[in-house]
């Protein structure tokens, strides 16, 4: 058996999930500390099923908490980047077409130091030493702790990048650094912002992953857990600690694949509505579809495989203005069970407009029963266009598809949605997400440079798919259940011997899950 | 017809060379930020001037960078390169530059003049040598006019220069300078030709700056509404949307240097013939449902459905979805001295004739 726990923005889900069967599954308000609200989640799941908790495999958290909290430039530490690439690469410093408000949080403390590679392993320049421990010395003054270190061309050769690392860590011994090599793939700019991300929330992450930790050990649960990831894969629990931003896209990655499973629909439009925002996104063959352009997080352009989703500011908690009608994007968020008017607040919110419409029954009916019965039809048109543009955005053709509608926030949706065949509100869509981490897979890797002149294409190709087999079964997948879901190839030109980068995903079932 | 480019015109002109790169030419988002960094920085706008506007015995050269698309977006320039070449070709010749030129309007070499521009001071000419982008050097106008591609300079960014001072065809120019940027990491600034006035009126194909910025005013526009912009920008070029679709496989090698390759597109709705594009760097042979419907020195773009982004043959995936642009070439491409440089033969496709779209692109 295994527990799978969605802890987004508005709501901290949780459901117990015995093989494919939903046993039990609760929905409670997040909490600032996190850790509060999974205690909460928790403690009603083991109630209601009369859990005993030895008998859990696994425990699959998937959060969006260090995506908002770029987002809302909140929690993230003064962070330091160096970059090896001098002479070249300075007519672009690191975060340059950052916005302006993050780079200031962030304390633009940036370098630029001689190393690097060329394509073909030359050196750019020398690594030194000193100019490393001098840029050490001067972030140390600046009572700067996170390091991001990005090297030209570090996927190829990650060597000048570990060099620098273990200068820093002669004048910082405490300092907290993030290599580009581990984080991103080529592309200087694009990897070089995502280690600065990463960099910048590892405090936040090493708080937050221990918050799980105490969480789960004050419930006496044993069980190994689990992070979700980007892919819709598992990471340890020290790992995320390490490399937060890769939890950035699991949110709606977790509610995808969670809404195929419930639905059994393996292609089709997921509109997710949660209480700040409706995410919407496509499923291919029961996986979301990928964004083939560079994907932005909080301005901050990457270049990491995110699935392709459309987020609008719309969802259970957001506030309405009445003169002109608005919806959001302005949100109660969490504090929505004591904000919304029919939990005895002030604040009119589409939750209130849903239940004065009779689409839902929550909260106390009596404390909406005098709104304008034309402000409530204007408000639901308004939810029924944003929603039909956004769809219709998102199709691949004008052909009707179906459309899985999930998240907490459904109740907003009860008309019929333009172009599409069938609506389906599958059983549990409130947790859908918690669901999709629960039956999250373990996945495996490689990347690697192969010289097609001596192999030839198929075989290059074979190796890297048995390269990829091989490291998710290590991971702890279940041999049998291992796929190849992904396989990217990228030529790099003017290397001799038609050199080609090969990178390969593989994804199973986590064994005994 | 442009006149200058500040701070609020670089997205436009950005996208627009994208499109005019035709899958390849190199991203123009770094171009794009770079420019922005100089123009804020340095207060002035970049000064565009039409070709008729340069004196006929004024010199003026071309300026960009040669070298792999992959190298471009991880080795990032120094900055210093194309001063440090353009200023080499100016002591070897003895004389000023008046103004830059364009010498590839398609993809990221599209906007390094106006960085070079304004880094020297100097106008930047409404114009360019391709009206789209080329693989190689010989392929410009202004070589197949006969202007001598040498003397010309290569920079790196650790302040090397290499004036090539003589070399008797364009194809042995081409074939020194790659070699060379081989040598110095795979990337390097390129200043040639160096041309009087009266050679650059001519041999320039005018106004594809001005093309640039309109057709990527036209995707932003679009944008905003949600619109499809893929139509309207075809029309800009007296071109039309050829296929509309989702990308379904890519195949690549490389071989001698060039990123090649075959991509599939099938049809929304069911519909039996699919598109197939092959590209050398930039797409070279439109084929649907097995007939030849587009070939080179034609323009064949293809952009993102969703936003109306240009999309370079390296970020071509399974499950795009994308419109395919057929656009007239330039009647400046069209001689039979320039087809004998760019049409299909040049790049490997002798049995297929250039059966040219109807119009020009300008």
């Amino acid at each position: 058996m295994r527990i799978g726990i969605d802890v987004g923005g508005t709501n901290t889900d949780a459901v117990l999930m015995d093989g494919m069967e939903v046993l039990s599954s609760t929905k409670t308000p997040t909490t600032a500390n996190v850790t509060d609200g999974i205690t909460a989640a928790l403690r009603t799941i083991i109630a209601d099923s009369g859990l005993d908790v030895a008998k859990l495999d696994a425990v699959m958290i998937g959060t969006t908490h260090f995506t908002n909290a770029v987002v809302e430039r909140r929690r993230l530490q003064p962070t330091a980047c160096i970059r090896l690439g001098l002479p070249a690469t300075a007519c672009l410093p690191p975060l340059v077409d950052w916005p302006g408000d993050l780079a200031d949080v962030l304390g633009r403390h940036t370098y630029l130091a001689h190393g690097g590679h060329e394509f073909d392993g030359r050196e750019i320049s020398p690594f030194d030493p000193d100019e490393i421990r001098r840029i050490a010395e001067d972030i140390k003054q600046n009572g700067v702790n996170a390091i991001a270190i990005s090297s030209v061309f570090s996927p190829v050769n990650a060597a000048f990048e570990e060099k620098a690392a273990e200068v820093v860590k002669q004048v910082m011994p405490e300092a907290n650094i993030t290599l580009s090599s581990t984080i991103g793939r080529i592309g200087l700019l694009e990897r070089e912002n995502a280690a600065i991300m990463n960099a910048c929330l590892r405090e936040l992450a090493m708080k937050t992953v221990s918050g799980f930790k105490a969480a789960l050990a004050a419930m006496n649960i044993s069980a190994p857990f689990f992070i979700s990831q980007n892919d819709g894969t598992l990471m340890n629990a020290d790992f995320a600690a390490d490399h937060p931003v890769l939890t950035f896209a699991s949110g709606p990655t977790n509610s995808m694949r969670g809404a195929a499973f419930l639905s059994g629909l393996k292609d089709a439009i997921v509109v997710d509505v949660g209480g700040t925002t409706t995410d919407i996104g496509v499923l291919q063959q029961g996986f979301p579809r990928v964004a083939a352009m560079a994907v932005n997080i909080g301005g901050v352009r990457t270049n990491f495989r995110m699935p392709d989703t459309l987020s609008i500011g719309l969802g259970g908690g957001s506030i309405i203005a009445t003169d002109p009608v608005r919806v959001g994007p302005q949100s109660v968020g969490y504090e929505l069970t004591s904000k919304a008017r029919v939990f005895g607040g002030e604040v009119l919110t589409t939750t209130d407009i849903a239940v004065a419409a009779g689409q839902a029954k929550i909260g106390d009916r009596d404390r909406v029963s005098g709104l304008d019965s034309g402000l409530v039809t204007s408000v639901q048109d308004r939810i029924e266009e944003m929603v039909n543009v956004s769809v219709d955005r998102m199709k691949t053709s004008a052909t009707p598809v179906p459309v899985i509608v999930v998240g907490g926030g459904s109740i907003l949706i009860q008309r019929e949605i333009e172009g599409t065949s069938e609506m389906v509100k599958p059983h549990h869509y409130a947790v859908a997400n918690a669901i999709g981490a629960a039956i999250a897979q373990v996945g495996g890797e490689t990347d690697k440079v192969f010289s097609l002149a001596e192999m030839g294409r198929d075989e290059a190709l074979a190796q890297a798919k048995q390269e990829a087999t091989d490291r998710a079964v290590s991971a702890g997948a279940d041999a049998d259940t291992v796929e190849i879901v992904d396989v990217e190839e990228v030529p790099l030109a003017y290397l001799p011997g038609n050199a080609t980068r090969i990178m390969v995903k593989a994804v199973g079932d986590l064994v005994g899950g | 017809m442009l006149r200058q480019v500040a701070l609020e015109d670089t997205h436009a002109v950005a996208i627009g060379a994208g499109i005019l790169g035709t899958g390849g030419g190199g991203n123009t988002y770094l171009g794009r930020i770079w420019l922005e960094q100089e123009l804020r920085q340095r207060g002035v706008n970049c000064t565009v001037i039409a070709a008729d506007d340069v004196a006929d015995d004024a010199m003026v050269c071309a300026i960009g960078t040669m070298g792999a698309p992959t190298v471009g977006i991880e080795k990032l320039l120094r900055g210093s390169e194309f001063v440090t070449a353009l200023r080499t070709l100016e002591d070897h010749i003895g004389s000023s530059f008046a103004a830059l030129v364009v010498s590839e309007i398609g993809g990221s070499n599209g906007l390094r003049p106006l960085i070079a521009g304004l880094q020297l001071g100097l106008p930047v000419v409404d114009g360019d040598g391709m009206g789209r982008a080329f693989p190689e050097l010989q392929m410009d106008t202004f070589a197949i006019g006969g202007v001598p591609l040498t003397p010309m300079a290569l920079a790196d960014s650790h302040g090397n220069a290499v004036v090539f001072h003589h070399l008797d065809s364009p194809l042995k120019a081409e074939q020194y300078a790659r070699s060379l940027t081989v040598e110095l990491g795979g990337s390097a600034a390129l200043a040639m030709p160096v041309m009087s006035g009266e050679q650059l009126k001519r041999f320039v194909i005018r106004g594809t700056l001005s093309l640039a910025k309109r057709m990527g005013d036209v995707v932003l526009a679009s944008r905003l509404r949600g619109a499809d912009a893929a139509d309207e920008v075809a029309s800009l070029a007296n071109g039309r949307v050829l296929f509309r679709g989702k990308v379904v496989d890519v195949e690549r090698r490389t071989t001698r240097g060039f990123a090649r390759g075959k991509l599939t597109i099938a049809p929304f709705g069911g519909a039996d013939e699919v598109m197939d594009i092959v590209f050398q760097n930039e797409n070279l042979v439109a084929w649907l449902g097995g007939e030849v419907v587009c070939t080179v020195p034609d323009l064949i773009c293809i952009l993102n459905l969703e936003d109306g982004e240009p999309i370079g043959t390296e970020l071509l995936r399974y499950g795009l979805r994308v419109a395919v642009l057929g656009l007239p070439a330039p009647i400046e491409l069209k001689t039979p001295e320039a087809l004998a440089v760019v049409g299909p033969e040049a790049f490997g496709y002798p049995a297929i004739p250039f059966q040219p779209l109807p119009g020009n692109l300008l």
